[in-house]
Order: structure tokens, then sequence, then C-alpha cells
């Protein structure tokens, strides 16, 4: 059982599917929280005219990104919304008046220097569009002087299963992609750029080798399809072979991280000016009967989505924001699309036989190791897992559960069904607890 | 509309399962079945068959007794029955069977608390109960191809030191029902070795350590490792995931330590073979190899190398 990473069964369903826009809703509701950090408050009031790109919510904390309106309307209602994880966020309701009158903000940024472009990019509203929702001024913006960057990775790899929509960004909007890398390289001084593709994408990789052919710091590599390629510290030492150690983060490496969706998206906003306001996602699941990528507007109602790719909302059981791995419920349908949400799975209910059962049922842990090869940190899940059971909490941090990111690889490979990747969140909380 | 089930993430699992596991270890067990069946004929067969069921219906009839969930389907029973009668003599009577099939299920497995919890190899402690009650039944060799109605007995190899090495290899001498054919052994061990179900350092250590310490001590080192029950210890029980280290350090030094402790019991004791004693001792040594195994490296130890 030596094998670094798990296999996974891919089930890239809409990897030659290309994406469609999808038709304006009546209404959208914008979260003022799309991204990791500090929420954002409304700048606008019930009644206010709203045109898209107009900048709806802004915050001073450091650690954020300001909310755009995605279409052009009337606000109606400003409220709460009740988050997946227990927490609640304003939202901003806006009726939509399917005219998409373009607000007189958007224009392209001047750009000539760092902290123009840093700027640029935080109006910009842009987060890391992989998943995490990192601000990405903030991960763009570290001191050079103390971490001197000397290697930009575009994340390609998109290792989770069912997600196709950073497959067809690198197909359609392959130059877009290779711009707004360039002018990362050129704004922060970053003289080498890599773009880093799971081997499971095969025009992809040829596309941007392609187009890259005459670049001379810009080299295409093809990782192994194994999952968790794409977390940030695994794709770090892929790529470089740096070791991104216990409280660090890449750019303590020298290394910066950003998905090809981001990249692309900054390029865009560089040359229109319009915020981020639509994403691309992948629309799949056994409930979806016609799995797609869409580009839809931010704030759009997820069932929305779900009908236009004909899933009849009735049959879903469960529906996932992201991908299968890491990807989180939701309670609600009419939730809101966010910026962060790559993919929107749903799934039926399954059927409960006696083969079903036998194959979930939770069963004792055989020592086997599966979860300690599959651990992309080198953690032993099975022994956090009995540390946790027993409120052991100085073997929790003698094991380091804190390093754990809850890639799932460990619940997935366990051959007793065991709940460990559960077990390491509720143990992480647990460590912090007083 | 509402009404979403919501539960933690991973939403998908793995195919692998543990009746899964159980069932590849079965599959690797019979080529060295069918070399028993042709070395000592039906009756070998016939054993392997009444020990598989006596394990499964005894684990039965303990799940029903303690009111536990019926724990036969995942085949650990089918495998722990399999590996006793491959570990008795063809001449052992179906009743010492019996008795060992239920030492192993019901006492080492089942009163500890079943599958995961047991802290030594069932089938192993089985053995070793058997060979200390019946010492002369245990240790009654059928020669090879021999004629039912008048069965002729000899000594191991380990004691005659006589056989030809390729004798040895393929299965022509004395010894237990599935522990004679090297080969046969070997093939399923590497079958299990590519379906990455059992990780080889644990019995590559322990055979390095056997060959290298006869060596030392004065014997011949490759009759040494193809004699006796080495390779069906070394890659069948010596590589039982609960009651051996769970990190490839410890399971380097559980292949030393058996090593080592064979050699002694072969060499120095009075019981031609140790390969049993040595994996039981080591079991127990188990969890204090773990306690000083388990180091977390964080991020350390893993790359996931770049294709072309």
């Amino acid at each position: 059982m030596i094998f670094s990473g798990i296999e996974i069964r891919h089930k890239k369903n809409t990897a030659g599917a290309e994406t469609i826009d999808l038709p304006l809703p009546e209404t959208v509701r914008i979260m003022m929280e799309q991204t990791m950090g500090a929420p954002c408050t409304p700048t606008v009031k019930v009644g206010d005219k709203v045109y898209v790109g107009q900048k709806i919510g802004r915050t001073n904390a450091p650690l954020s990104a300001p909310v755009h309106s995605s279409v052009s309307g009337e606000v109606t209602a400003l409220g709460e919304i009740l988050l997946a994880n227990g927490k609640s966020c304003d939202v901003v309701e806006i009726k939509c008046d399917f005219a998409q009158t373009k607000s007189p903000d958007v224009r392209p940024p001047v750009v000539n220097s760092r902290e123009q472009f840093l700027e640029a990019v935080r109006e910009s509203g842009c987060c890391g569009l992989g998943g995490a929702g990192f601000p990405t001024h903030v991960k763009l913006g570290v001191d050079p002087g103390k971490f001197p960057i000397d290697t930009l990775i575009l994340n390609g790899a998109e290792c989770e299963p069912y997600i196709t929509s950073d497959h067809r960004e690198m197909l359609e909007n392959a130059q877009g992609v290779i711009d707004g890398a360039k002018a990362v390289m050129k704004y922060l001084s970053i003289p080498e750029c890599i773009i880093a593709i799971e081997n499971n994408k095969p025009d992809a990789v040829e596309k941007m080798r392609q187009l890259t052919a005459t670049e001379e710091h810009i080299t295409v590599r093809a990782l192994k399809a194994k999952y968790p390629q794409g977390a940030e510290k695994i794709i770090c030492h892929s790529c470089t072979g740096r070791v991104v150690r216990e409280g660090e983060f890449p750019a303590h490496k020298g290394v910066i991280v950003l998905n090809v969706s981001t990249a692309g998206f900054i390029d865009s906003y560089l040359k229109t000016g319009m915020p981020l306001v639509k994403r691309r996602l992948t629309v799949d699941g056994n409930a979806v009967r016609t799995p797609c990528n869409v580009r839809a507007v931010i704030g759009t109602p997820l069932e929305n989505i779900l009908e236009f790719a004909d899933c009849k909302t009735d049959i879903v059981w469960k529906l996932l924001i992201g991908g299968p791995m890491m990807g989180i419920c939701t309670y609600d349908m009419s939730y809101p699309l966010i910026k962060t949400a790559n993919a929107l799975l749903a799934y039926t209910e399954p059927i409960r036989n006696k083969k079903y059962i036998e194959a979930n049922k939770q069963t004792n842990c055989i020592r086997c190791g599966r979860c300690i090869s599959a651990c992309p940190m080198g953690l032993y899940p099975t022994e956090l897992e009995k540390a946790y059971d027993k409120k052991n909490k100085g073997r929790l941090i003698k094991l380091k559960v804190n390093l754990c990111m809850n890639c799932g690889a460990c619940s997935y490979v366990c051959p007793a069904r065991r709940d460990l990747a559960a077990k390491n969140q509720l143990a992480k909380a647990f460590v912090l607890e007083k | 509309m509402e009404n979403l089930t919501v539960t933690a993430s991973p939403h998908e699992r793995g195919n692998v399962s543990t009746a899964k596991i159980m069932t590849d270890v079965i599959i690797a067990l019979i080529p060295a079945l069918l070399a028993a069946g042709v070395v000592f004929g039906g009756k070998a067969l016939m054993l392997t068959g009444f020990c598989m069921i006596c394990a499964m219906g005894l684990e039965r009839l303990c799940n029903l007794v303690m009111k536990r969930e019926s724990s036969v389907g995942d085949l650990s029973a089918a495998v722990t029955g399999m590996l006793l009668a491959f570990n008795l003599p063809v001449t052992i009577s179906y009743w010492q069977a019996f008795l060992g099939v239920f030492v192993a299920i019901v006492v080492v497995k089942q009163l500890f608390g079943g599958l995961g919890h047991n802290f030594a190899n069932p089938a192993i402690v089985g053995r070793i109960v058997l060979m200390l009650s019946f010492p002369a039944a245990m240790t009654n060799w059928a020669i090879p191809f021999f004629d039912p109605k008048s069965i002729e007995t000899g000594a191991t190899p380990l004691v005659t030191k006589a056989e030809s090495y390729q004798s040895l290899f393929l299965g022509n001498v004395g010894g237990c029902i599935g522990e004679v054919s090297k080969a046969a052994l070997l093939l399923g061990a590497l079958y299990l070795i590519a379906r990455q179900v059992i990780d080889p350092a644990a019995p590559l250590m322990f055979i390095a350590t056997v060959f290298c310490f006869s060596h030392i001590a004065g014997y011949d080192g490759l009759y040494q490792i193809l004699s006796g029950g080495l390779f069906l210890g070394a890659f069948f029980m010596a590589t039982d995931y609960v009651t051996t280290p769970i990190n490839t350090l410890g399971k380097l030094i559980f292949g030393f330590g058996c090593g080592i402790i064979t050699c002694v019991i072969r060499f120095y004791a009075s019981y031609p073979e140790g390969v049993s004693f040595s994996i039981l001792i080591m079991n127990v040594v188990t969890p204090l190899i773990d306690m000083l195994t388990i180091r977390v490296t964080p991020l350390a130890k893993k790359t996931i190398k770049e294709e072309a």
C-alpha cells in the first residue's frame, strides 16, 4: 500500500459540454459573505436602483472582497440567510429588470504598478474560484521583501470527481488564462509560471502547450491524476518539490498558487472592468438529466440552475455545492449561487436495499492502514479517530490533527466505512475548545 | 422542496470493503489449497472446508449469543478457518480440528470483541493450542502422495534436512496442509501484493532475517526459508492487519522480531518449528511497536510525482 494520493472515479461527464449562459432569474439574492474572511455590509437600501457591476457591499477588513450586483434592477429586500454552517449572513435581494444595464463604474482599471494592480484585484471582488474562496488580492499581496515569490502555479488540477468547470475554462478561455497569468507575473515580478493540469485532461494540456510554446517563462506540467492533487500545498510540492510545513503558506516557500479560472477572471477584469458577477459551474449528479456547464450570475437561486439542467427538483435528496469529496450540503434549493461554487451536484435518494446497507454499514477498524497511506498530509486518521473517541486532547495535538485539510481521502478508502474525515473535523474543533 | 439531506463530506466512498479484502485473501490461498489437494489428496480439501464451515458457524453462533450484528458476511471467519486448516497435518481428526477452530473463533476473536479487537492472530493461537494439547497428532506428517489406506508418516524436512530445494519449493515434502508448496504460496502472495492488499515489508523482512540468521548460525539459509511454515506464516499471518503494526517501520521491526524468534526456536529450543510462536509473541508486542513508531512527520513523506 505504498501509494501517494488515492485513485478515485472521475465521472467527468461534462468534460465535452460547452458552457451555456443561464437565462437571468426573476430575482437574485446576493450574499454579503461570498469569500473567506470578513462579511461585507450592504451599501444599498430597499428601493434603490442598481446596475450590473455596481458595488453593493463593502467592508474595510483586509481579509475580504467587495460584493457587486450581478443584475440591473431594483433592491426589493435586505434580509438574512442561514448558512449551512449555522451562521447567518446579510443578503440583498434584487428584482431583475432584464435590461442588464452596465453600471457607469464599470470601466477597465488603470494599472501601472504593483499597488494599482492589487487595488484593482481587490475592487474586482475576486476570490479563489476553485472552491475555498480565499480573497485573491490578499494572496497576491504578500510582502515581497519578506517572501520573495519566484513561481506562480496555475492550478488546473481539478481533482474532484464530476467537476469540469476549470477544464472548460482552459479550453474556452485559454488565452485569457495565460494573459491573466502574465499580468500577475508582470505586476508582481514573478519570473516563472507553471500551469499544472492533471493528466486526465489531455486536451487542456495540449491546448495550453500550444499556446505557451513561444513563452519562455511559462511551462505546462501534466500531473498524475491522483486525489487530492489540486490541494494548494500538494500541488506546490508536486510542481516545485518544496514542502509547505505546518503553519506555513506556499508564499513562505516562494510560491503563489492561483486557480486557472481566477487567472482567467483577472484577465477579463483588466480588459473590461466588469467585476466578478458571474461564474461557470458544473451541474451534475444522478438527479440531473442533462449534466452541463452553465455560466450563471451570482445570486441565482440553485433551483433555477437545476431546472435548466432538466432536474426534477422534487426527486432531489441531497444537493451539494462543490464536489463530492469536499462539497457542502445545502438544506434549501432556493439557496443563492455564491462565487466559490464550482459545481452543483444533485443526488436522488439511494434505494436502501440489503446490498446498499451492507455496503455502507460502518464496521470495526481492521487497522489495514489504508487511511494512513491515503492521507496527503502524512497523518494517522485511524489513530486520530481513537484519540477523539477517548477525548484525548494531548494525543490529538501530538498527532497534528490541525493539519487535516478535510480532503476526505481517508473516509473514501476506508474498507470499514468509518467516518474518519468527519471525526477529524470534530477533533479539530475539540482541540481548539478551552 | 426543503428537507434535503445534509451530511458531512465526503459524499462518495470507494469500493474497497472488508469483505472484498478477505475475498482477495481467500483467492490468494487457493493455489496452496490446490497444491495440498494434489499432494495430500481429498482429505486435505475436506479438512479445509470443514474448518471454514465450522469457523463461520461458530462466528454466527457467537453473534447470536452476544447479541451482535452478524459478522459472517465480512468473511474474516472463513479466512481464519482456512488458515487454521493450512496449519494442521492432514492426518489430524475432525474433532481436534474443531477444537482448534473453537479456540480461534470463540476464545481469541469473539470473546475479545470480534474482528478488529483480537490481540493475536486467531488461527495462530488455534494452532498453538492444538500443538501443546496434541503434540503427537500435530506432528504426524504424512509423506506426500500417500495411499489413503495405509498412511505412511515421516519427520518434517526441518528435522531430516535431506530434501532437495526443488522438492521443498514445489511441495513434494511432508508438512502441514497449506505450507508444503512454497511456489503456490508465493503465487498467492504476489497476487495480494499486486492488489495492494498486503504490504511486503513485514514478510520480506521476516524471510530475510531467517535467511541471514541461519547463515550466521551455520545452517543452510535457503533450506531454512524453504522448509516449515515460514512462507505461509510470513505472507499470510505476519500480514494480518489487526495484529501487526500499522506503519512500515513497525512492520519491519515486526518482521525482524519474528525472524529472530523463529530461528532461536528452530536452532536452540526443543521444537523443530518456531514460526507460529514467533508471530504470536510479536502480536503481543505490536501495541508497543505502534506506540514507539507512530510519529507524525507532516507532509514530509509524501511525493506525488509528476508524469512526463
